[in-house]
């Protein structure tokens, strides 16, 4: 287990240096003046020229560039936004808890769904539930989140008025900002529907960023499922006399969890991707939102920046979700050395 | 008193190229501390008729029978609830590959423990006793320690053990044993028959090994039954059948044991293989292998004629002693 | 194998049979899922669209139709008969997205074609050589792999600069690390095999066992990948409509067509429905026909 562990980590460093080049060549790939991009001026003279380039540092030899990049990442420094003047990792923190909000209630949602309907369609194999669920989860993975979003608030907000539009609370409401997580903030704050409207506003993007990972899950949940159902241990199983349930959701379905924490875990990226799509399309203030604005705005900081951040954040993730399944895998867990 | 009682058996699996019949019109009788052993190459039915009894075919099954009635319950009209009940407890069956067969998230204690929870309610304390003893009584050393082994960690015989134990943790009436030592070491697979038959001796209880070993049927088998192409064709007494085997099957089986052909330069075969699905033969299903077959045998089944434990399918059995090649 | 000619003829001639052969047992595995042949029909139809757009297509979609801005789906009314309606600038929706099919093709079709192409050089590469080769290509592919596909495409489009090909070119490199590391799997799970060392003992050289001892043994699954990958492609290039960043106005890829009416989808939702549908029933087809064509490739579950 321990030597599990280490490799996982080591595996982390040239991958990092991998992302951080990447970002670090980000900015020297674009077309044009790098100096005249970054210092967001045109028609410099030489003389502002050679100073914006030393104050950006430029003219130091590429790979000192990269080493005083990293240096800095390193110490937390990602650079300064061209646009706002503030640290990069200040506005990221700001924003990052809404995204991660929306998240983990996407996930909860997705896994909450997508594990028993995996199973049940598993155990109902070749029925008409087996093939509707699997038909819808097709169905899911195969639609345009972007639209998917428009299609439900244009129903639910605009021809029935059930939803919010967009926004994170009804805009009565000024939550002072604590976790940053406004259903908790909104709960601290106390007043009478705080809480309501920041519970109804997540419902319609909870739901789209989720559609997909719940599809995937479902799909997979279910393979995962039949391939140790066709196993002898769980004809043992049955051969003891126990119960259905028992044989399912215990015998059968610990094995399988341990491909499908896999596949939750790889969900992590797939969330980032369309986090980026849904806060755009209900205005909600996280980082996918940050990220688009940034690109269209040329604030190429915030972008790299962010860039590694998310980068980052998804190896973290990855990782974590490695570890957890050498934890439950006992294979891994107690091996004989 | 018969525990079990089975008359004209019959299984057949629903697949793409129509239906299979696995197992054709077989009757056993068992009574408790009888040990049978059911003999046949792979595909003769042996292990789906056991299977069909514990219930533990996939739904693609068709499960028929005139009686199957175990301790006086009807197995066929039970309901799934009822069944779970007997199974594990009063009837119960270990396989053939016992690395695939135990769970390999839990460990060693909690698998046997739960058929001791499920079927007598013991509490924690009174399992790990009663687990502690089990592993004892089937040879595992240590065997406290070995309660919190997970299945990867232990050898392909000391899992056959924990199954072993894990099947007799409710004492049983009926053990059923499909081909338990083939899948292991040749050293230990004398260790885990013996074992068995031993514990059958303790217990009192009913054994039915299911093998294609003929060199373990003679060793350890009261009654035999020998099936093929999913019919019985044979059922005699250990020792006569031995003796003076009375279907052609079963001659030209125990002609091909290496022991028999100690004077021949070649090792005797059966030409020709086990009728698939879709070659079965009309008459006699033995009759294109059959070294005595005649042409009556092409045009009709012959039924299984019974009489006090001895039953024969054939019309024209071998009745001299001693005739051989 | 003989080189004379006749010889040759003759093992061409048992080639094409046994091809011929192999095709017909595939369709058997794959018709056998009707969904799969209705995904398969419905990209034909998709494709057929797309060739004959000029006939089909009721209007010319770049025309603007002043006097019918913003019109609801109508048939036969006298004026302003528009199947899908018309959009923000009158345009007819009906034949933007009729249009649209050929861009969604062609970007899926590219993507695929790079992904394949460059993806199994790579897989092979790596597969072959191993050693501080293999290590190389698979660090870069992991580094790629973990920052996700949209936000990278995003990325490579503002160094790029918007526009469909950008966008194409974008999504392959993200779509890359797939296809390499399953090239490369296959290959070293088939490369221990008896028939490669058969052919090694036989005189093969590198390149030939490579690319044409192994490499077609390990085409199922890219098969199956490429196909998925067609219809991820389309839905990115759609995404990255919507956000900008792809196909720029006016032209009419289902993304940018909503991206662009977006400002009226309350008023006007059929502007933003049409395009999205056609994006959802594209990718879904080609999700099916890619499941029948798993199902009928998967050895596993190939009946004797």
């Amino acid at each position: 287990m321990f030597v599990f562990v280490l490799n996982r980590i080591a595996l982390l460093i040239p991958i990092f240096f991998g992302v951080t080049l990447v970002s670090f060549g980000f900015i020297r790939m674009l077309p044009g003046d790098p100096v005249a991009a970054l210092a967001g001026e045109r028609d410099m003279t030489p003389e502002r020229h050679a100073e914006m380039m030393a104050k950006l540092g430029l003219d130091k030899p590429a790979w000192q560039q990269y080493l005083d990049y990293v240096w800095n990442l390193l110490h937390g420094d990602f650079g300064t936004s061209v646009l706002t003047n503030r640290p990069i990792l200040d506005e990221f923190m700001e924003l990052f808890p809404a995204t991660i909000e929306l998240g983990v209630a996407a996930m909860t949602l997705a896994i909450i769904i997508g594990v028993p309907i995996g199973i049940f369609a598993a155990v109902k194999r070749g029925t008409i539930y087996d093939q509707g669920i699997m038909g819808l989860s097709l169905v899911g993975y195969s639609m345009p989140i972007f639209w998917w979003g428009l299609l439900l608030i244009i129903l639910f907000s605009g021809t029935w008025g059930l939803t919010p539009i967009s926004g994170r609370i009804s805009f009565l409401f000024d939550v002072p900002t604590v976790t940053g997580f406004l259903l908790i903030d909104a709960l601290l704050y106390g007043e009478e529907g705080a809480f309501a409207s920041a519970m109804h506003h997540m419902i319609l993007p909870t739901i789209v960023l989720g559609t997909i990972p719940l599809a995937i899950i479902a799909r997979q949940t279910r393979s995962a499922m039949l391939e140790v159902l066709s196993e002898d241990y769980v004809r043992t199983a049955r051969a003891k006399g126990l119960s259905p349930l028992r044989v399912y959701g215990l015998h059968a379905l610990r094995n399988a969890m341990i491909t499908v924490i896999t596949v939750i875990g790889l969900q992590v990226g797939t969330l980032m991707a369309g986090a980026i799509l849904t806060e755009t399309i209900f205005s909600w203030p996280g980082i996918g939102k940050w990220i688009i604005f940034s690109v269209f705005s040329r604030d190429y900081y915030a972008v790299q920046g962010g860039l590694v951040l998310i980068a980052m954040i998804i190896m973290s993730v990855n990782l974590i979700v490695d570890l957890l399944y050498g934890l439950i895998n006992p294979r891994i867990l107690h091996t004989n050395s | 008193m018969s525990l079990l009682e089975i008359r004209n058996l019959s299984v057949e699996f629903q697949t793409v190229a129509g239906n299979f019949r696995a197992v054709d019109g077989v009757d056993m009788d068992i009574n408790e501390t009888d040990l049978l052993s059911i003999v046949g190459e792979s595909g003769s039915g042996k292990s789906v008729s056991m299977l069909a009894l514990m219930g533990l075919l996939p739904w693609t099954a068709n499960v028929t029978a005139d009686k199957m009635e175990f301790a006086g319950l009807d197995l066929l009209t039970i309901s799934s609830r009822a069944r779970r009940k007997i199974i594990g407890k009063d009837i119960s069956m270990i396989f053939q590959e016992p690395m695939s067969s135990l769970n390999p998230c839990f460990t060693v204690g909690f698998q046997i423990g739960e058929s001791l929870k499920q079927h007598l309610g013991l509490d924690r304390k009174a399992r790990k006793k009663r687990c502690i003893e089990l592993l004892d009584l089937v040879g595992i050393p240590a065997a406290e320690e070995r309660l919190k082994a997970f299945p990867h960690q232990l050898s392909g015989g000391m899992s056959q053990r924990v199954m072993i134990a894990m099947a007799i943790a409710c004492n049983p009436k009926l053990l059923i044993a499909d081909e338990p030592s083939t899948a292991l070491d040749v050293t230990i697979q004398a260790q885990i028959i013996d074992l068995l038959v031993d514990l059958q001796n303790e217990k009192g209880m009913a054994l039915v090994l299911i093998t294609h070993d003929m060199g373990v049927v003679a060793e350890t088998a009261k009654q035999v039954i020998v099936m093929y192409a999913g019919q019985q064709v044979e059922q005699q007494q250990v020792d006569a059948l031995f003796a003076t085997p009375r279907h052609p099957y079963t001659h030209a089986l125990l002609n091909a044991l290496p022991e028999r052909s100690l004077h021949l330069d070649r090792l005797p075969t059966i030409e020709g293989v086990v009728p698939g699905a879709g070659d079965r033969p009309s008459g006699c299903l033995f009759s294109p292998r059959c070294e005595f077959a005649q042409d009556d045998c092409n045009e009709a089944v012959p039924a299984m004629v019974s009489t006090d434990g001895r039953g024969l399918r054939c019309f024209h059995p071998i009745e001299n002693v001693g005739r051989e090649l | 194998m003989s080189d004379n000619a006749a010889g040759s003829v003759a093992v061409g001639t048992q080639q094409s049979s046994m091809l011929r052969q192999n095709l017909k047992e595939f369709w058997y595995y794959f018709s056998e899922s009707k969904t799969a042949v209705i995904g398969l029909a419905f990209l034909v139809g998709i494709i057929l669209m797309a060739l004959t757009a000029d006939i089909i297509a009721p209007h010319d979609p770049t025309v603007q139709y002043r006097d019918c801005l913003e019109q609801p789906p109508t048939l036969g009314a006298d004026k302003c008969n528009f199947a899908f309606g018309t959009d923000y600038a009158g345009r007819d929706m009906l034949s933007r997205i009729i249009y649209g099919t050929r861009l969604s093709l062609v970007a899926g079709g590219m993507v695929v074609i790079l992904c394949l192409s460059i993806g199994i050089v790579f897989g092979v590469v790596a597969g072959y050589f191993r050693g501080w080769v293999d290590i190389v290509i698979m660090r870069i592919m992991d580094t790629i792999l973990s920052v996700p596909g949209l936000l990278m495409a995003l990325v490579l489009v503002a160094i790029l600069g918007p526009g469909l090909l950008n966008a194409m070119i974008a999504i392959s490199i993200t779509y890359l690390p797939h296809f390499v590391r399953l090239t490369r799997s296959s290959y070293i799970i088939e490369s221990s095999k008896e028939y490669v060392i058969a052919s090694r003992v036989a005189g093969a050289g590198k390149f030939r066992i490579m690319f044409i001892t192994i490499l077609p043994n390990c085409m199922a699954p890219l098969i199956v990948q490429a196909t998925l990958s067609f219809s991820t492609a389309i839905l990115d290039t759609a995404a990255l409509g919507f956000l900008g960043m792809g196909a720029q106005p006016p032209a009419p890829e289902w993304g940018t067509l909503i991206a662009e009416n977006r400002d009226l989808m309350l008023s006007a939702p059929w502007t933003v429905t049409f395009p999205g549908l056609a994006i959802l029933l594209a990718v879904l087809a080609i999700n099916l026909m890619g499941d029948g064509l798993r199902d009928a490739l998967d050895p596993k579950m190939k009946r004797s």
